[in-house]
């Protein structure tokens, strides 16, 4: 999709799913292209919800994971071969299941935090899982050959609540953001047997002045995007070699502040979500869904980034989160505290 | 009085006289019913207080004048005042004020709770924690602290 100054877009609701007894806080899309699209929704019901697109093109709830966690399910995220999902609770454990067949069988309960589990993700090559909690701290988890889950290390650093953990797209290198305000970088030292922090970016850093709720990066990975308490979404950008930032702890404050967009939420951001075909978007207390992109106008020879269109009203209550569907890079989904999920399309106003 | 107590001598304050709703001569079905400072205020003058046999009206921790209400926007903020300015319970008022009104409200409400300026020694972190929706929502799974919060919302007065 070709997104130029002169086009009007518009964010079309396609389906509303019901299902959840409470909030939904969480969304993650199936990555598996072999499969039929699906599509993960955990809340604080302490359910999480698998819904999949049926022949007729409408989405259906196929499974159902309880009895699993005993508190809120706030993060899900599919492992990149899309056979694995993680889920991680308020009961301060991170469930592993596994995905035969239409069956979800929970195969590993990952315990260590002190208290609630706040997110999970997988990085790129399946083997290292990342988690984050209340408790400060951020933990990297190695898959071993028998699906058994070993705790490689422990990250401090950050002064509060941990809220998400970002792998890198194709890098072992993971982002994080908290209640401290400030978002922290992550790598493997040279020797290749400890991880630590290679960048904080806080409000001296052009960072943000308030809570940082989630970050998002580009596909092509020099570019992430973050967003906060402050009501602004910030992007940074690396144009360094990135796989010089593994080890050398020197030359890895790279992650720069490109850009800052104000004033388009009026509360709090909770999340964001970079497209494959570079479209932003964020979700807000203000029940509000905005995109964005980068115009090709330039000016000042700085990066353009514009708003696309703003979708107010898009749910009854918050919105918590916003995933854009990795093999339909225009269809998105939302999830709310008004208990739905939404699947919207992305097409261009026709006249 | 035993002693610990955070505040030993508060000062107590007369309840104000409950005020009569005027209903309406003409009631129009279709009109939207807008919630207004008084309705929030009633809501929350009878909390009581999580130390003391006191609402939260008689220790001046809320009046009328703490509510603000946007009704077309949804939006309501109290900005209340403890009643010392150590006081480790305001987190505990707080989250009794965010309770009743998320019980009391239509859910589409957006509720703001704030410390009054000046009036606590750690103001930012009690009111930033006040209003991470998440914290909140995992305090409130906290049965211990639910049996506090409930406490402090059965009614001191039935009017």
């Amino acid at each position: 999709m070709e997104l130029s100054d002169d086009r009007h877009m518009e964010l079309r609701e396609i389906q509303k799913l019901e299902g959840h007894s409470d909030r939904v806080w969480n969304l993650a899309w199936n990555p598996d292209s072999t499969s039929p699209p699906m599509l993960a929704s955990c809340g604080a019901d302490k359910t999480v919800r698998i819904w999949q697109q049926g022949t007729s093109g409408s989405w259906v709830c196929k499974a159902v994971l309880e009895d699993s966690h005993t508190r809120t399910v706030r993060s899900c995220a599919w492992s990149p071969c899309g056979k694995l999902l993680a889920t991680a609770s308020f009961d301060a454990t991170t469930a592993i299941w596994r995905h035969i067949s239409g069956d979800f069988e929970c195969i590993a309960t990952l315990e260590g935090h002190e208290n609630e589990v706040k997110s999970v993700s997988w990085n790129a090559s399946g083997s290292l899982l990342a988690t984050c909690s209340r408790d400060k701290t951020v933990w990297i988890w190695e898959m071993l050959p028998s699906s058994e889950f070993e705790c490689v290390s422990v990250l401090q650093g950050h002064t509060q609540d941990v809220k998400m953990v970002q792998w890198h797209p194709f890098l072992d290198i993971l982002v994080s953001v908290s209640y401290d305000n400030s978002i922290k970088v992550w790598a493997e030292d040279g020797g290749g047997d400890d991880w630590n922090c290679v960048q904080t970016i806080d409000e001296i850093s052009s960072g943000h002045t308030s809570t940082v709720w989630a970050l998002s990066f580009n596909s092509a990975g020099d570019r992430m995007v973050t967003c906060s308490d402050d009501l602004t979404l910030k992007i940074w950008d690396t144009s360094s070699n990135l796989q010089g930032m593994n080890g050398d702890t020197d030359s890895c404050k790279l992650w720069k502040h490109l850009y800052t967009f104000p004033g388009y939420h009026d509360r709090t951001i909770f999340t964001v979500h970079w497209s494959r075909e570079d479209v932003i978007a964020s979700g807000a207390g203000d029940d509000t869904i905005c995109l964005f992109y980068e115009s090709k106008e330039i000016s000042d020879a700085k990066p353009n980034y514009k708003i696309l269109l703003k979708k107010e009203k898009a749910h009854e209550m918050d919105i918590n989160s916003v995933q854009w569907n990795p093999k339909e890079p225009r269809i998105l989904a939302s999830a709310s505290d008004d208990g739905t999920i939404r699947i919207w399309e992305l097409s261009e106003v026709t006249r | 009085m035993a002693s610990g107590l955070i505040n030993a001598n508060p000062v107590v304050y007369e309840r104000k006289e409950r005020q009569v709703r005027s209903s309406p001569t003409i009631i129009n079905e279709n009109a939207e019913e807008l919630i207004d400072q008084q309705e929030i205020f009633d809501y929350i003058r009878d909390i009581q207080d999580p130390e003391h046999p006191y609402t939260l009206e008689e220790l001046n921790v809320v009046n009328e004048d703490s509510i603000e209400v946007n009704a077309k926007q949804n939006t309501v903020r109290v900005t209340f005042t403890p009643t010392v300015e150590h006081c480790s319970l305001a987190t505990t008022i707080g989250l009794c004020l965010r309770v009743k009104l998320m019980r009391s409200l239509p859910s589409h409400y957006k509720v703001d709770i704030r410390v009054a300026p000046g009036t606590h020694s750690t103001e930012a972190s009690v009111n930033k924690q006040l209003n991470d929706k998440e914290r909140v929502a995992a305090a409130l799974e906290n049965p211990n602290l639910m049996y506090m919060i409930n406490r402090c919302l059965e009614s001191a007065y039935c009017d």
